[in-house]
């Protein structure tokens, strides 16, 4: 390693940041694009619900549709703060 | 019936009429009856960049409202034989482009070509809709950079679920990764997101990276495909992309840093 190469190391590298990003991004976006299309705008409107009561994250509500026989099932998963509440 | 080849990426920038050029030229070149067809209506610039700008008389919209006929239309490529280009129009009417329209031409050229290379505008509205509905195969061109990786997976999602084969229960359109302006020595410092980040989040098949590279300006100030400049590194890197899209196997090439001086060792980077 060289000496600029060095002291660069120290820091997190970007490219590492930003692939941690999109997989998550992504992960979250494949979840809701399977199902109808109304999906994307009722997890918004979760969240918007939810953050009337509680200060939660962007990525606090997954929503996933599965298929079990002739039902379709939608998971909701909200989470939530350690210290919940306004 | 053509193989329609979609070239596509939502964001914009990222190279698709630079491969769009470069694929048709090489596809003809290999002996294939092919047509690059702009659908970036409003803002054509395939013409410009196979260098025919001033041979253009009709274009694709005027076919689909029947002012033309298709061998009014098309353009002979003057290098190589067998290479077709039917330009956009600058028509700001982003409605030109009907689906029957669209349909109709496609199906025509698909018996008098073996390709057809749908030049897709960016974005994921009409154009880039109409230019990925009838794919048989997808090129989605990307950056290795956070934007243009999640345009990507979003294309790659309408693709799946609102193309023509999607909708029809038929086989899925055959998805392609072109990772282009690829830079060697700013992945290895950690800068840039490396290929096998961007194949792990994406998941499809590679058909291969470009490099960034000056001579993709060079030959668009000339009017030339880049793939035709064959010394050059961004040339050779999509003759082997044309080539295994052919279904021949090339070891890619241009992934490596340039090893430096001693200088470069110690302060470089
Ligand atoms: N491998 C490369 N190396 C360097 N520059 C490149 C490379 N590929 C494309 N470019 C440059 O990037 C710019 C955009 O390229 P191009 O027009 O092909 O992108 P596009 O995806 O078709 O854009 P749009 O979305 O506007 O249609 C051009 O200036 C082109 O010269
Ligand atoms: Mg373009």
């Amino acid at each position: 390693m060289n000496l600029l190469g060095y002291f660069r190391s120290q820091r997190k590298q970007t490219a590492q940041v930003a692939k941690e990003r999109l997989q998550i991004l992504v992960a979250r976006e494949r979840a809701t694009r399977s199902g109808p299309d109304y999906l994307p705008a009722l997890q918004e409107e979760l969240l918007e619900v939810i953050r009337k009561y509680v200060e939660v994250d962007q990525d606090a509500v997954h929503i996933q549709l599965d298929k079990e026989g002739d039902y379709d099932i939608l998971e909701l998963n909200i989470t939530l703060p350690e210290h919940g509440g306004k | 019936m053509a193989k329609i080849v979609v070239v596509t990426s939502g964001k914009g920038g990222v190279g698709k009429t630079t491969t769009s050029a470069a694929l048709a030229t090489g596809l003809a070149k290999a002996g294939h009856r092919t047509v690059v067809v702009d659908f970036d209506v409003g803002l054509r610039n395939l013409d410009l960049i196979m260098g025919c700008e001033r041979r253009v008389v009709y274009d694709f919209v005027n076919v689909i409202n029947q002012e033309a006929t298709l061998n009014q239309a098309l353009i002979k490529d003057k290098r190589v034989s067998d290479l077709y280009i039917l330009a956009a129009s600058q028509t700001r009417d982003k409605d030109a482009l009907t689906d029957e329209g669209v349909e109709r031409v496609l199906g025509d050229l698909s018996k008098e070509f073996d390709f057809i290379v749908c030049d897709s505008p960016a974005g994921i509205e009409r154009g880039a809709l109409m230019a990925m509905y009838h794919a048989d195969a997808a090129i989605v061109v990307t950056n290795p950079e956070v934007s243009s990786v999640r345009d990507s997976d979003r294309v790659l999602g309408i693709l799946s679920s609102k193309s023509k084969r999607a909708e029809q229960g038929m086989e899925p359109v055959h998805e392609h990764l072109l990772l282009t302006r690829y830079s060697p020595e700013r992945v290895q410092q950690g800068e840039m997101l490396g290929l096998d980040d961007v194949r792990e989040i994406l998941g499809i098949d590679l058909l291969g990276v470009i490099p960034e590279s000056k001579a993709v300006l060079n030959a668009s100030n000339a009017g030339v495909p880049v793939i035709l400049e064959e010394g050059t590194d961004a040339g050779q890197a999509y003759q082997d992309a044309v080539a295994r899209f052919l279904g021949e196997e090339r070891p890619h090439r241009f992934l490596e840093a340039q090893k430096k001086g001693l200088f470069g060792r110690l302060f470089g980077s």
